[in-house]
């Protein structure tokens, strides 16, 4: 019984860390635009599709697809901000929610018709060992993509708080009118904050390209996720979506023990609405960032 | 507002207007009655969305939670053989508001995006639940209604008057709301809660009731689609895109007016009717090509188009 805890204590731990990655991107956006992006379960998805394909055609290996998928999501995200989204930024929550939804619509249908909704997934020529560790099971593929993603994770750290540009999306979130002041370019920093969301959605989507199965109808799914994580952290900080991520990621793999895999997003959900209901802020979210 | 009687031309105006609609399914074909009454049911919908997100400005996401609560509520029932057909929108217009007040006292205290994803989570859990609880939804394999009439024409013409009656009762019912005291507070109430509250208007129970009210309708709404329809499953009646569907409906005619809904929710159907027939592999993607340019460039609705075309034509 009490390895059956600590597996899934490690479970949990090794999901925590790539769902950390998950909503890194997705915080961002929600904290810094206030735009909730109804994309970036697609946009997962549509890294996981393009570490696939580069591993199909290019033999890559997925593990560094997130060189140049990043590179590749920023330009979507900054594009998509500059062109369309720049125009409904402050206007009511209704006006974005619905625009992003329509926006993903569009890339899902394009997903859908381009890959087809049939089920893909990574499959190594030599797979890899699972590693046995004092009686836990830890297959290999799933630590290094959590290592990685951690490591993307604390990349995003870094690129907030040390960079020119980091300081910058930092000063528009806490103030845009000052920021405005001090002589930033805030319609340039919202596309940069949106490419910087895309780009660790798809990173984080060609990561779990070698764990989970990848098809357009996943992309609910991981948004649900992210939104969770968002709720339970709580928005405008960093160690709120760590927090988030893990805390996540570990009351699925422990509460699936009690109630069955089948109920794991349904457990996510009720979690998200007892947030809601007690504490909509979070555990580490500030007021005043909705 | 309440004190200004409505004209006596609108009210012949509406009066031969549901003279028509109730004529109509002599002069039509099946499918085209069919057509109709899916029309009705949008617009029932998008006044049920307009009460909640238009006049009080809480942007509500959970129109599909209080469909598929409705339906099921209704199918369960029928399946049974416990009540009879008439009484099943009823039933499931009290569901959805019993479980619109229980729910909406909590998550009516967020703002914004918070009360926006609260609310669709009630759709996401309700759904969950439908799955799982087989033993009284029978989970994925659905609920199966048989027809209750011989004829198709009959239950075309059956279910055409049912979506009728309910969606001249929404009508009814935003009229009403537009023209109370609970419509000015529900506008004040959108414009600055605080202010609201201040000029003493109970902001809690107003948005409370307008969320219950708001949620009645999608729950008729979904009893007589499950019956019309004759099989409801969980991911086909707690359909997100119900949930957005009624907002962009709104959205389209005009939100916080009393026709807006109702053009909205033609302009879609007539859409949807065309890019369905011809676009098959692409009608998401056309929806959200329609979302976006919508929210782009009409924002405030076709309503408001017309008025301000109206006011410059006045101007010269």
């Amino acid at each position: 019984m009490l390895s059956l805890i600590l597996q899934n204590l490690v479970n949990g731990l090794l999901l925590g860390g790539l769902y950390v990655c998950i909503a890194i991107g997705f915080s961002l956006v929600w904290g810094v635009l206030s735009i909730i992006n109804m994309m970036h379960g697609s946009m997962i998805v549509l890294g996981s599709y393009l570490a696939y394909y580069a591993f199909v055609f290019l033999g890559l290996s997925p593990f560094v697809a997130p060189l140049f998928v990043m590179p590749l999501m920023f330009a979507l995200g900054y594009g998509l901000q500059s062109g369309i989204l720049n125009r409904v930024v402050g206007k009511p929550i209704l006006m974005t929610l619905t625009l992003t939804f329509g926006l993903d619509l569009i890339l899902n249908n394009l997903m859908l018709a381009g890959f087809t909704a049939d089920f893909r997934q990574v499959v190594f020529k030599s797979p890899f060992d699972a590693l046995e560790i004092f009686q836990l099971i830890i297959p290999q593929e799933r630590l290094y993509a959590t290592i990685l993603a951690l490591l993307l994770t604390f990349l995003f750290y870094l690129l907030l708080n040390k960079s020119r540009i980091g300081r910058a999306i930092v000063a528009v979130r806490s103030d845009r009118d000052s920021a405005v002041l001090m002589g930033i370019n805030v319609a340039k920093i919202y596309a940069i904050t949106f490419g910087v969301g895309a780009a660790f959605a798809g990173a984080a989507g060609a990561l779990m390209s070698v764990i989970l199965p990848i098809s357009p109808v996943e992309s609910a799914s991981y948004l649900g996720k992210a939104f969770v994580i968002c709720v339970l952290g709580g928005l405008g900080n960093f160690i709120g979506v760590v927090f988030g991520g893990f805390a996540l990621g570990l009351i699925e793999s422990l509460g699936v023990m009690v109630t069955g895999p089948e109920h794991s997003v349904l457990i996510g959900f009720v979690v998200l609405m007892a947030v809601l209901a007690i504490k909509p802020t979070g555990i580490a979210g500030k007021r005043g960032f909705e | 507002m309440g004190s200004r009687s409505i004209p006596s031309w609108a009210f012949l105006l509406a009066l031969m207007t549901i003279a028509c609609l109730a004529a109509l399914p002599f002069a039509l074909e099946n499918y085209a009655i069919r057509l109709a009454t899916m029309m009705l049911m949008y617009g029932v919908l998008a006044w049920g969305w307009n009460i909640i997100g238009g006049y009080c400005g809480y942007p509500s996401f959970g129109t599909a939670a209080f469909f598929g609560l409705g339906a099921y509520t209704g199918a369960i029932l029928l399946s049974q053989k416990l009540i009879p057909f008439w009484l099943s929108p009823v039933l499931g217009a009290l569901a959805c508001m019993l479980l619109a007040i229980i729910i909406g006292l909590p998550i009516l205290r967020l703002r914004g995006h918070y009360f926006a994803v609260a609310s669709l989570g009630i759709g996401e859990v309700l759904r969950h639940v439908a799955t799982s609880w087989t033993d009284l939804t029978r989970g994925g394999m659905g609920i199966n209604l048989p027809p209750m009439l011989g004829s198709l024409a009959g239950e075309a013409r059956l279910f055409y008057y049912a979506m009728l009656i309910l969606a001249v009762a929404s009508f009814g019912a935003t009229v009403l709301v537009a023209r109370s005291r609970l419509g000015v507070g529900l506008r004040c109430i959108r414009q600055n809660e605080q202010a609201a509250n201040m000029i003493g208007i109970d902001a809690t129970r107003a948005k409370v009731t307008a969320f219950a009210l708001s949620a009645t309708m999608p729950g008729a709404a979904g009893a007589i689609y499950a019956s019309w329809i004759g099989y409801i499953d969980p991911s086909d009646v707690f359909d997100i895109l119900i949930a957005i569907k009624a907002p962009i409906m709104v959205l389209l005619g005009g939100a916080s007016t009393i026709l807006g809904p109702l053009l909205g929710a033609v302009a879609y159907l007539v859409f949807e009717e065309l890019v369905w027939s011809n676009l098959l592999q692409f009608h998401n993607a056309m929806l959200g090509i329609i979302v976006v340019v919508l929210v782009l460039f009409m924002p405030n609705g076709a309503i408001d188009l017309l008025r301000r075309r109206a006011r410059m034509e006045a101007a010269r």
